[in-house]
This record gives C-alpha cells, structure tokens and sequence, in this order.
C-alpha cells in the first residue's frame, strides 16, 4: 500500500518536475539553436545569438539599469522594512496593528492598481518618470516581504540577548548595531537578494513608471513583438535563467542558516 | 520615554515611505477618478468616469471572467500543487527539501521569460501544434491554443505551481507525525487519517497558497497581453489600456479603485479567518 504510494507519488513528482522545466529548458535550448524561427527540429549549434547579445547596447543599457534599480531599491528596502522589523517584533505599541496592516498592504495589492496610483501620483506632482520612480515602486513592493522575514526571525530569539548586553553597560543604539543586526543578519541578507531578484524580473510596475530608460524585462517585452528579435529575447532569457539560478541556491542557502533557530537563551 | 524615542527613530522612516508612496497615491488615485480629463485641472468635479463605467456591463462581464480565471487558476495550481507536497513531505524524507527546491526552481525565473517560454510552445508554429501534427491528430497549425483564455489559464497555473507548493509545503511539515500514529493506533485506515487529520491541518496552507495566487492574478495583464489575444483578454487589461491607447486615466483610475475594493474586501474576509501576517512581540 505505501509502495504503491511511494511510486506513484514520484512518478507524479517527475511529471510536474518535467512540466515546470521543460519550457525553461526549451529557452535555454533554443538560445543555441542556428535558426531564427523557434521551430523544431534544431538546425545545429551556434553561438551566434550570444556574440549578437554582447553588441546589442540598447539591451546592455536595460540590463545595467536593471541592476542599479535592483541595486538602490533592494537597499533601501531592507533598510526601511529592517527597521520596521525591529520595531514590530520588539514593541508593542499603540497603532502596531495598524502599522502592520497598511505595511503588508503592499503585498496583497495587485501590480497594476500600485502602478498606477503611483504614476497618478507622480504626475500629479509633475515628476518626471525616470529609473527613480521604478525603484521608489520596487521599494514599495520588497519593503513588506523584507520586513516579515527579519521579522521572523527576530522573533525566533528572546529579547533577553539585547536586555543583557544592556544590563552589561551597552548603550541601545549599541546593543542595536553589536547585537540585534548580527542576529538578524543572515535574515537581512536574504530579504536583500530576494529584494534584489523580484526587483530585476518585476515588469508591471516598471512598465507603467519607466521614463526614456528601459529596465531589461521591459526592454525584452517591447522586443516580444518582432519574431526576428525573438531568438535574442530567448538568449537574455537564456541567461537570466542562468544567473537567476546562482543568485537563487546562494540565497536558499543563507536563508537555510537565516531561519534556523537556536535554542532560547 | 527613552524607549518611545528609540520606537520613534526606528518606525517613522518607513511609516514616513509608505504615506508618501503608498497611502497619499492611493488617495490622489481616487481623487482622480473625478477628474474630468486625464491631464486637466481637479476643479470642477466630473462623474463621466463613474458614469462610463458603470453604464457598461462590458466592464463588469470582464471583471467577473476575471475573477472566474484567477479562481480556476487558483485551484488548478492548488489542485496539482498538493499531491506533490504530500509526497515529499510523508514520503522523501531527508531528501524533501533539495526535492521541492529542485521543483520550484522556475519560480525565480522571470515571470515574462517563463511566459515566453509559453509563447513559444504554444504558438501555431509552436512545439505543441507540431507535436499534435506529428502525432497525426491535427492537420495542420493552426492556433489552437495560442490566443485563447485556454492558454491564459494554462500559463498562469504554469506560473503559480510553485507559489502554491509553497506554503502548502510548510503546512505539512508542521503535522506531527505522532497525530498520523495516534490515528493508525485507534484503529483509522489511511484514507480516513487523510481526511481527518492531514487535511484539515494543511487547510491554512492551502487557505495562504490560494490567497497569493488569486489576488495578483485577478490584476494580471501581462499574460493575457502575451498569450491571450482578444479572446483571452482581462480586466487588468483593461486599466492598462486606459493608460496607453485609450489615454483615459480618470476611467482608469476608477477601475483600479474598483479592483482595490473587490480585493481589500476579500482580503479583509479572508484576513479575519486565517490571518496570514501576524507577527508575534517576543519582548
């Protein structure tokens, strides 16, 4: 009965795992296919579409601006849902609930509604949009997931570490910096590179509030409609997916070390 | 005292972020919902935008087939999503973690870059139309998949799989296996230890994947934009479009109101039977 189960459970893992991958597979795959129509079968081995990639400035352009939004963004993200951290977990004070409630807003709102209330909003003021506006947008959208991570984990940990660190003559913003960051470092570590990936992928948000410089996925969206760029789109994609992947283990394994509880003290 | 200073310091930075760019846009948008044209003064007040919308049942029939998409995807992605964890939860053991990590992997890919992938298997000159041909079942490609609500659904459950597996995953993890002894020692045959037990603990789980998954994919509009065609259109199109070709943001502004209302509502119902981001004081 439970042989049965066990082989039928894993040979429905190993078709979704096929169905998940297989597409991604596929990008990869067709990144070095000689042709460019995205047809089977393959006509041969090329690694055409990655010198075009190398000159294509208009696409290293978005990259880099994606990379300095992801950049800014991430940082002040963790920074300010850090802090909001710190407050949540170790006070409790009048409007908390309030607080945590419109700070986790952000996460249950869809894409589209924040975009536009923010270009409403810096039209209203007569912003111009730019790479500024994206990363205010980024910010908005990793604040909340930044704070529920460190969160967590600060409070996996009794107060006490921070209350005898005082009581041995530490100042508070001391024991802030010398006791509270460290413990919640692996945590702000990886609310920082998660920041970093959803801010590099998200399109929505940075295709309502780019100005005259793209962010890379807007760039390849805007290529998506010519069938004779699309083997360059699949070779970004290509390596996107590749470099997403190392981004990805290295975060899963700070993460891993982030949310392991020690024992309370 | 000291201690409200040091709370003050560390809250008002991002209580002071999230006014400004999340609270007052909100307000201006709903400000704006009452403009009488998109780039024009406030004053005098308008009702065209109130008036357009809701004298177009158009509008409504898309926000309702919206709503009626983002469900179905919601529980297809839940529907695949939970044997899978049951799986590797009760049935891997030590390996369960590099297992789901393997599965959800395409999670962190960009969404555009997985939805392309989509574009292109599901084109008419696409792999699934050839493999269809190949196989004798059709004659020749023709998009049958492609530009249709069909392939919107199919590449959003492609998308949300893994956002579904996730919590499911933790919920299950939580179950200790001493309650799944308990029951077989009372005498339970699995099926009844099933429903009984696992089920109604991983119901949080699958209460928090169907919440993640519904709410962003009722504002989607990229997908059905890249694979949906006519056919396949949403509601998020719909604002976006009042952005772009149909440049009517007082219109658009309302349609985002009334798609921020029908999610604060059910957010709020759904918040008040499993909350989902409470976060303990442990001082």
């Amino acid at each position: 009965m439970r042989q049965t189960g066990k082989w039928l459970g894993l040979g429905y893992y190993l078709l979704l795992l096929l169905f998940l991958q297989l597409p991604i597979l596929l990008l990869i795959v067709f990144s070095f296919n000689d042709s460019v129509l995205l047809v089977f079968p393959l006509r041969g081995f090329t690694l055409q579409w990655y010198r075009e990639l190398l000159q294509a400035t208009e696409l290293i352009n978005a990259a880099k601006n994606s990379l300095l939004i992801g950049l800014v963004s991430s940082v002040v993200a963790t920074a300010l849902g850090g802090a909001a951290a710190i407050a949540i977990a170790r006070y409790n004070f009048p409007g908390r609930a309030f607080f945590l409630n419109v700070a986790t807003l952000p996460l249950v709102i869809p894409y589209v509604v924040l975009a536009v209330a923010l270009l409403i909003l810096f039209q209203a003021l007569k912003i111009e949009l730019s790479l500024w506006t994206i990363m205010i947008g980024h910010t908005i959208i990793n604040m909340p997931y930044v704070m529920l991570i460190v969160a967590a984990r600060l409070s996996g940990f009794a107060n006490n570490l921070e209350e005898a660190a005082m009581d041995l003559g530490a100042t508070y913003w001391g024991t802030l910096m010398r006791v509270t960051l460290p413990i919640s470092m692996p945590a702000l570590v990886a609310a920082f590179l998660s920041s970093f990936t959803m801010s590099f992928d998200e399109f929505s948000l940075a295709f309502f509030l780019a100005g005259t410089q793209n962010t890379l996925p807007v760039y390849l969206y805007s290529q998506l409609r010519f069938p004779s760029r699309l083997p360059l789109a699949v070779t970004t994609a290509a390596v996107v997916i590749m470099v997403s992947v190392v981004i990805l283990l290295f975060s899963e394994w700070l993460r891993r070390i982030g949310t392991h509880r020690p024992p309370k003290v | 005292m000291e201690n409200k200073r040091r709370l003050f310091t560390l809250i008002t930075p991002p209580s002071v972020f999230l006014l400004f760019f999340f609270l007052i846009p909100l307000v201006i948008m709903a400000l704006y919902t009452m403009k009488s044209s998109s780039f024009g003064p406030l004053f005098p007040l308008s009702f065209e935008a109130f008036t357009s919308f809701f004298s177009n049942p158009a509008y409504f029939v898309l926000l309702l087939s919206s709503s009626q998409l983002a469900l179905l995807t919601a529980i297809l992605s839940i529907l695949l999503a939970y044997p899978v964890s049951y799986y590797l939860v009760f049935y891997t053991g030590s390996r369960r973690v590099i297992l789901l990590t393997l599965l959800i992997l395409p999670a962190w890919i960009s969404y555009l870059l997985r939805v392309l992938a989509w574009k292109v298997i599901l084109g008419s000159e696409g792999l699934l139309n050839q493999l269809l041909i190949s196989a004798g079942l059709i004659e020749n490609g023709a998009p049958i998949l492609l530009f249709s609500q069909a392939a919107v659904l199919i590449t959003l459950v492609y998308v949300w799989i893994p956002f579904a597996a996730l919590p499911i995953f933790a919920a299950m993890e939580r179950i200790d296996p001493r309650l799944h002894e308990a029951a077989a020692d009372l005498g339970a045959p699995p099926s009844v230890t099933f429903w009984r037990v696992t089920f109604p603990l991983t119901m949080p789980g699958v209460a928090s994947a169907f919440f993640f998954v519904f709410i962003p994919t009722l504002g989607e509009w990229v997908t059905p934009n890249l694979v949906g065609g006519v056919s396949g259109i949403m509601y998020g199109n719909l604002i976006q479009d009042q952005f772009g070709r149909a440049l009517n943001w007082p219109l658009g502004a309302l349609m985002s109101m009334v798609l921020l209302v029908l999610v604060g509502v059910f957010s709020y119902v759904f918040n008040r039977f499993i909350p989902i981001t409470e976060v303990p004081v442990s001082s």
